[in-house]
């Protein structure tokens, strides 16, 4: 009963806000909705006892990519106006978006009801071995070359987006706390003895 | 407790008002505990500028954060009429609220913990990384110039600061072998020789270092506290707060600085265990060891802010990002390598692991094959401990 009474709030909780997301007039409320959204999707996780996954989602994208999210959208100068104006032209290729989208879950759903590829659907886990070890097993097992490459074009996109973003400057003169701590007051301070009315040369 | 409640109130009812009173008897004691903390703290503080600190209301000042809690509550709650009104209310609500939910996995004694989940420390690392979203918010919130700066330095400070954390945690995670919380305490029972923690390992030691450091900078204490620099930013984040909401964001933030303590306590320094793992030693409750040890690292964070000056922005980032981040990921190559050459591979498909029944024969393998030895006993010193 419980578990049925969490998932219906879950999962309307998740449902609502994700309407919300893209019903919210301000920008930043839209991320907040979405940020709620992730969280109650968690829960869903860890009703189906994956608490791994719903733990790694609450780090990643609420901790992480929801805080860049939030970062760009509060610094961003959007005009309300404009971007309504646009509404009546984009619209039809909207709805010819949503339709298709609406036809795939349709067919995924018969699909999904005609049976699955694999023959028998894998049981969650075994009793009393933690699924972060479950995982663990599968991928640095049998998927290892796979998951490998995963991070390999991670790796690549991390170093992509550093490149193409990175610009030197040459007007910058930043810290060089090495060189700070080497110095030495006999190379800062020089003790001179000028003659009356001569002043000091350097 | 729960079991007794199950058997008088029902099953479903019973566990409801078990877990519920178990949560007042860890909140409650804690915001307690937050008061005198934050008395301690301007002890502390007076101590070493040479000054007296609080000692008016009550004995020694004992009374003082109860002093001004009184007066908050009794001002007058202003919110801007520019803010944006529900969001402004919420803030200091969530970050009051993440610094209490942590405490749910902290393990206070052996087996005296609310939630003894296996992914604990991911629990926490959530956690820690949704405070963040109390200051954002309340930054955003209060629309002025100076939360704004604050919430935008807040926002860049605590997400670079968990990277270097999850390095640290992920060092700590392969020599436990668990993401258990108590897992990670029974796991540094003698950890060498006869010394209980992590930290007495030359290996991790290191990253001790640099978890306390990170979690100043994640909690955003001195001299990490650039979000509510004085001299820059007015009071940052809390400028247009006043009354409770500023109150919730004053205990929020120590109630963080707290689990913290806690943290490092319960990875590098033995939670609840003893620091020398010798029988009389254990006589002493481990709660008190713990909340021993959570006062001494606390007394640290307040040496700390007295006497070492606030970091420029820059520095900060550059200690995150090009000190901490390389020396870390370093660190956990160290580790799993020191590991791979002195440990043996679980192996698949005997009935080796089943055979291990003592400490002694667990740690030839790698620490996360004790989830596969049936037969393991526990720590076998620690069971002479309670006898």
């Amino acid at each position: 009963m419980i578990q049925a009474f969490a998932f219906y709030l879950f999962a309307a909780i998740v449902i609502a806000s994700g309407v919300m997301t893209i019903g919210a007039r301000n920008p930043v409320h839209s991320v907040l909705w979405l940020i709620l959204a992730f969280f109650n999707a968690a829960g869903l996780f860890l009703i189906l006892g994956a608490e791994f996954i719903a733990m790694l989602l609450v780090i990643v994208y609420v901790g992480a990519v929801a805080v860049l999210f939030l970062f760009v959208v509060m610094m961003l100068d959007i005009d309300f106006a404009e971007l309504r104006s646009g509404i009546a032209r984009y619209w039809p290729f909207a709805s010819i978006l949503a339709l298709i989208l609406l036809a795939e879950i349709v067919f995924a759903v018969m699909a999904w009801n005609a049976g699955t590829v694999v023959a028998a659907k894998a049981s969650p886990a075994a009793q009393g071995v933690p699924n972060i070890e479950l995982l663990g097993r599968a991928l640095y097992g049998r998927y290892l070359y796979i998951f490998e490459a995963a991070g390999l074009v991670l790796l690549v996109a991390m170093i992509g987006a550093i490149v193409l973003t990175h610009r030197r400057r040459s007007d910058l003169r930043p810290q060089n706390v090495s060189h700070q701590v080497r110095r030495r007051p006999e190379d800062a301070v020089v003790n001179m003895n000028p003659g009356v009315g001569q002043g000091v040369e350097l | 407790m729960t079991e007794w409640f199950q058997g008088t109130l029902g099953y479903g009812f019973g566990w409801f008002v078990a877990t519920l009173i178990l949560i007042l008897m860890i909140a409650l004691p804690l915001m307690l505990a937050v008061a005198m903390i934050i008395y301690a703290d301007r002890k502390i503080w007076a101590a070493m500028a040479l000054r007296r600190g609080p000692n008016v209301v009550g004995p020694f000042g004992l009374l003082q954060s109860f002093a001004d809690g009184l007066k908050v509550f009794l001002k007058e709650t202003i919110i801007p009429s520019g803010a944006n009104r529900g969001l402004f209310i919420i803030a200091p609500i969530l970050t009051f609220t993440v610094a209490l939910i942590g405490w749910a996995v902290v393990p206070f004694g052996d087996g005296m913990v609310l939630a003894d989940i296996n992914v604990g420390l991911l629990y926490l690392l959530a956690v820690s990384s949704l405070g963040v979203y109390g200051v954002i918010i309340a930054g955003w919130a209060s629309n002025s110039k100076y939360p704004f700066y604050s919430a935008l330095r807040a926002a860049a400070q605590m997400v670079s600061y968990e990277v270097s954390v999850g390095f640290v945690l992920i060092s700590v995670i392969l020599w436990s072998g668990t993401f258990n919380l108590s897992g990670i305490i029974e796991a540094q029972r003698s950890h060498v020789f006869f010394l209980n923690g992590f930290a007495f390992n030359p290996l991790l030691f290191p990253m001790s270092i640099i978890f306390l450091i990170s979690a100043m900078a994640e909690t955003a204490r001195a001299p990490f506290d650039l979000t509510e620099a004085e001299s820059e930013l007015v009071a940052g984040y809390q400028t247009e707060y006043s009354s409770m909401s500023f109150a919730l964001f004053w205990l929020g933030e120590y109630g963080n600085v707290l689990l913290m303590c806690g943290m490092t306590a319960v990875l590098f320094w033995g939670g609840w265990l003893p620091p020398i793992d010798w029988a009389p030693l254990y006589l002493v409750p481990g709660i008190i060891w713990f909340f021993a040890k959570i006062f001494l690292f606390f007394f640290v964070f307040s040496w700390v802010k007295a006497t070492v000056p606030r970091f420029r922005y820059d520095q900060l980032m550059r200690l995150g990002w090009k000190i901490f981040l390389p020396v870390s990921l370093l660190w956990v190559f160290l580790v799993s390598g020191y590991l791979l050459v002195t440990k043996e591979q679980c192996p698949v498909g005997t009935t080796e692991l089943a055979s291990v029944r003592t400490d002694d024969e667990a740690d030839r393998f790698m620490p996360s094959c004790r989830s596969q030895m049936p037969n393991l006993t526990g720590r076998d010193r620690a069971a002479g401990a309670h006898q």
